[in-house]
């Protein structure tokens, strides 16, 4: 496919799964909300951290307050990565690659878009939040889905999946990083015994609550950690997403597994071993923050080697 | 809803007969409709409309640069073609686009039209469309104008007239397939039984076309769609080509010419492409060969149009039939190359560039249609009976500056077809666009699009100046 498309394709995911993770990080915070009868500022301020907007946010808004935040996230679209915003990116890449994606996803697309930047969107977003980022998160969904049923699953699913699984990577390292940081500011405070409500309230933020429970039954922060960084299973964690897009990667080249032929696939299959052969001791032990932080220079530079290798060559 | 109280007003209408009775083909649509529940048309055509955004229908619209969206407004009552004047307007077409690809070719090579007195010289190097760099060159199979959109308009007395003929690049043929899709979407019940023509095989023969003129040699042909980019007015109709044709849509950034051959840049290196339908003016094709400053073609394009590894479509130069002056000589065309009189008629067109034309038209300014030669989009153009003394006196003094550029005809009086406003139903003036391809034979796709003045009393039916379109149904 032409190189122009399948960058597209890949930014059309990226966006999107940009946008659901945004929903769901507030999503889950409207939930304790209700749970802690009301929240304060330092509930709202990790919020804009995950996206690592706060100085844009400084700028424009005065305190981190709720409708603040909630207004920032979700319909600004100053914001290049409030929901509006990257549904609104995401569309601008479908509507180039149209004759690519099917109709039918670009159909959904095109809805979600209508939908957040009505002007309705802003008294949704702040007036009946929790079903606005129900809405937007379903959305998303429906996306995901009409994409594995409707395109043929050859180059430009692949590049869509890869954009997907390598920006949920990069979401799910954030949330970690973020909350963590929160919820056990010292090292010394692994092991303690841990907010339940919290703890709970992070695993949620990325969906993982049930399947954390069914595998590691109460909540520990060094098990979450594993969770969050190495389940097999679990679609959000940072390995299964990471192994997900050297499939796709893969299934773009033609190339072995464990082989690579270009830049792209060898620095993805090194970071997908090396997460195979970590255990969440050594990343505690070791701070998390700085874990997170090298993870995300490796996506940085794995994003690189995609560009340079497919989207922009010579 | 009924047709109770609906006027025809005196001017020829699609459905009606000037007594107020259904034309006999109308009839059955006509009960269809009145047979509705109270509010039922109005909620189909809320639907469509719905439908239309939200599948993303849209056209581009720019005012101070910045970019809207907008669907083409769409009426859901259809306009009825039946099978004996679409049997005439079918032949009269392909009679006029076989006669015009002579002419082109004529043109680029002996131009003995020019020689036996048919055509002045002057006309034809002075259309805006020649491009001396065609000289001598020959498309595969003979062909320039794959692709025709030709305007035609019904006046009051009943004559079917071609107004003009688009010859470039003529867009609109997605909605006619949307349009279909939509009415089958949200108001099927009114299809029920009627033999009205399906056209949603178009995509299949202007595929066929393609791959009919790829240079000797190409195995499966690998065709190509053209475009200027996302923010092009019509973006969505060449995505939706591409789409339905299974082909790429490629901008100018995403192809190089190497080695006198065009190219792709794909995630796996360089693709050939063989056969080119582009959505761009000649102008901007290649910037060696004619505007340098253009970055929406691909330099040394040409090249490997003329060594013949590179089929474009419409062919470049082609434009030399698409400017009215030229159009006026097409009846003589017609019998110059075909030794037949035109099934459709011309309408009557005076040449300003004729000292005594051009003293009739300045007459009567205010009776007469004055249009440029050389534009599109219902631009520039002075509606003579609706004028006031300044705007004619504009005119005469541009007709006056550049005789060439202008020609002018009798104001018709365009049919029209019954349209939801509010509700009710008022006549709306419209005129129809079908779409004509030409491989070895011309196919004529039996339907088109039917644009309509949506302004009560308009004759312009421009998307750009308040035209909306309807459904058209060509009967079996």
């Amino acid at each position: 496919m032409l190189s122009r498309t399948a960058e597209s394709v890949y930014w059309m995911s990226r966006y999107l799964e940009r946008a659901a993770n945004v929903a769901r990080v507030v999503g889950v915070n409207l939930n304790l909300e209700i749970d802690l009868a009301g929240l304060a500022e330092e509930q709202w301020r990790p919020m804009v951290q995950v996206g690592g907007d706060e100085a844009a946010f400084a700028e424009r808004y005065a305190a981190p307050t709720r409708s603040n935040v909630i207004e920032f996230l979700t319909i600004d679209r100053t914001n290049p990565n409030s929901i509006a915003s990257c549904v609104a990116a995401a569309r601008e890449n479908a509507r180039t690659v149209r004759e690519i994606i099917s109709s039918e996803v670009w159909q959904e697309i095109n809805e979600f878009y209508l939908d957040v930047t009505a002007p309705e969107a802003r008294r949704f977003a702040l007036h009946d939040a929790v079903r606005f980022f129900g809405s937007v998160t379903r959305a998303c969904h429906v996306v995901a889905g009409t994409k594995s049923e409707t395109m043929e699953h050859g180059e430009a699913w692949n590049f869509s999946r890869l954009g997907r699984f390598v920006e949920r990577a990069d979401q799910t390292s954030r949330i970690l990083d973020v909350k963590y940081f929160l919820l056990l500011p010292s090292a010394g405070d692994v092991g303690r015994p841990v907010d339940d409500l919290q703890w709970s309230a992070l695993l949620r933020s990325a969906s993982g609550f049930e399947a954390y429970r069914r595998t590691w039954g109460l909540v520990s922060s060094e098990s979450v950690v594993a969770f969050l960084l190495f389940d097999r299973a679990f679609p959000r964690s940072v390995g299964y997403c990471v192994t997900q897009a050297e499939v796709s990667l893969h299934g773009v080249t033609g190339t072995p597994m464990r082989r690579f032929a270009n830049r792209a696939e060898q620095l993805l299959g090194r970071l997908a071993s090396e997460l195979d052969y970590t255990d969440a001791g050594e990343v505690v032990g070791g701070g998390l923050h700085e874990f997170v932080d090298a993870l995300q220079d490796r996506f940085n530079q794995i994003g690189d080697a995609i560009t340079a290798t497919f989207f922009r060559q010579g | 809803m009924t047709f109770e109280g609906y006027a025809t007003g005196g001017f020829y209408d699609e459905l009606f007969n000037a007594d107020g009775s259904p034309r006999p083909e109308a009839r059955p649509l006509v009960e269809r409709i009145e047979g509705l529940a109270d509010g039922e048309l109005l909620r189909s055509q809320q639907a469509a409309t719905r439908a239309l955004l939200r599948m993303g229908i849209t056209f581009n619209v720019y005012h101070d640069g910045h970019g809207t969206e907008r669907i083409f407004p769409f009426d859901v009552v259809p306009r009825i073609v039946p099978r004996g004047a679409w049997h005439e307007i079918e032949r009269g077409l392909r009679q006029r686009i076989t006669a015009l690809n002579h002419f082109i070719d004529d043109v680029y090579h002996d131009r003995r039209i020019v020689a036996d007195g048919v055509v002045p010289a002057d006309v034809v190097e002075s259309s805006q469309g020649y491009r001396r760099e065609c000289m001598g060159l020959d498309p595969p199979g003979g062909v320039w104008c794959h692709i025709t959109g030709t305007d035609l308009v019904r006046d009051g007395d009943g004559t079917v007239y071609v107004l003009e003929d688009n010859l470039r690049c003529p867009s609109g043929v997605s909605y006619v397939l949307e349009n279909r899709a939509v009415m089958k979407q949200t108001f099927s019940k009114i299809f029920d039984g009627l033999p009205v023509r399906p056209v949603s095989d178009y995509p299949s023969r202007l595929l066929r076309t393609l791959e009919g003129v790829a240079p000797r040699g190409a195995g499966r042909p690998s065709v190509a769609v053209l475009t200027p980019g996302v923010h092009n007015s019509v973006y969505f109709e060449h995505s939706f080509l591409a789409q339905q044709m299974g082909v790429e849509l490629v901008e100018g950034r995403d192809l190089v010419v190497n080695d006198g051959a065009l190219f792709m840049r794909t995630t796996r290196g360089l693709e050939r492409v063989d056969v080119l339908y582009r959505r761009i003016d000649d102008d901007f094709l290649d910037p060696d060969c004619f505007r340098p400053d253009s970055v929406l073609g691909v330099p040394g394009l040409m090249r490997a149009y003329r060594s013949g590894r590179l089929t474009v479509v419409n062919a470049p130069g082609t434009g030399v039939a698409d400017d009215k002056v030229v159009y006026a000589y097409v009846p003589a065309m017609i019998r110059y190359y075909l030794g037949e009189d035109a099934i459709l008629p011309n309408v009557p067109t005076w040449l300003c560039w004729r000292d005594r034309d051009r003293a009739h038209v300045l007459d009567h300014l205010d009776e007469l249609v004055v249009k440029p030669a050389n534009e599109s989009g219902g631009y520039g153009m002075l509606i003579g009976p609706r004028s006031t003394a300044a705007e004619r006196a504009d005119f005469a003094a541009r007709i006056a500056a550049e005789p060439r550029n202008y020609i002018a005809q009798p104001t018709l009086s365009l049919s029209r077809v019954p349209t939801l406003v509010d509700d009710r139903f008022e006549g709306r003036h419209v005129d129809l666009r079908p779409y004509i391809l030409l491989g070895s034979e011309p196919f004529v796709l039996p339907g088109g699009l039917t644009r309509v003045a949506l302004t009560k009393g308009s004759l312009v039916v421009n998307s750009s100046q308040g035209g909306g379109s309807k459904d058209t149904w060509v009967l079996a």
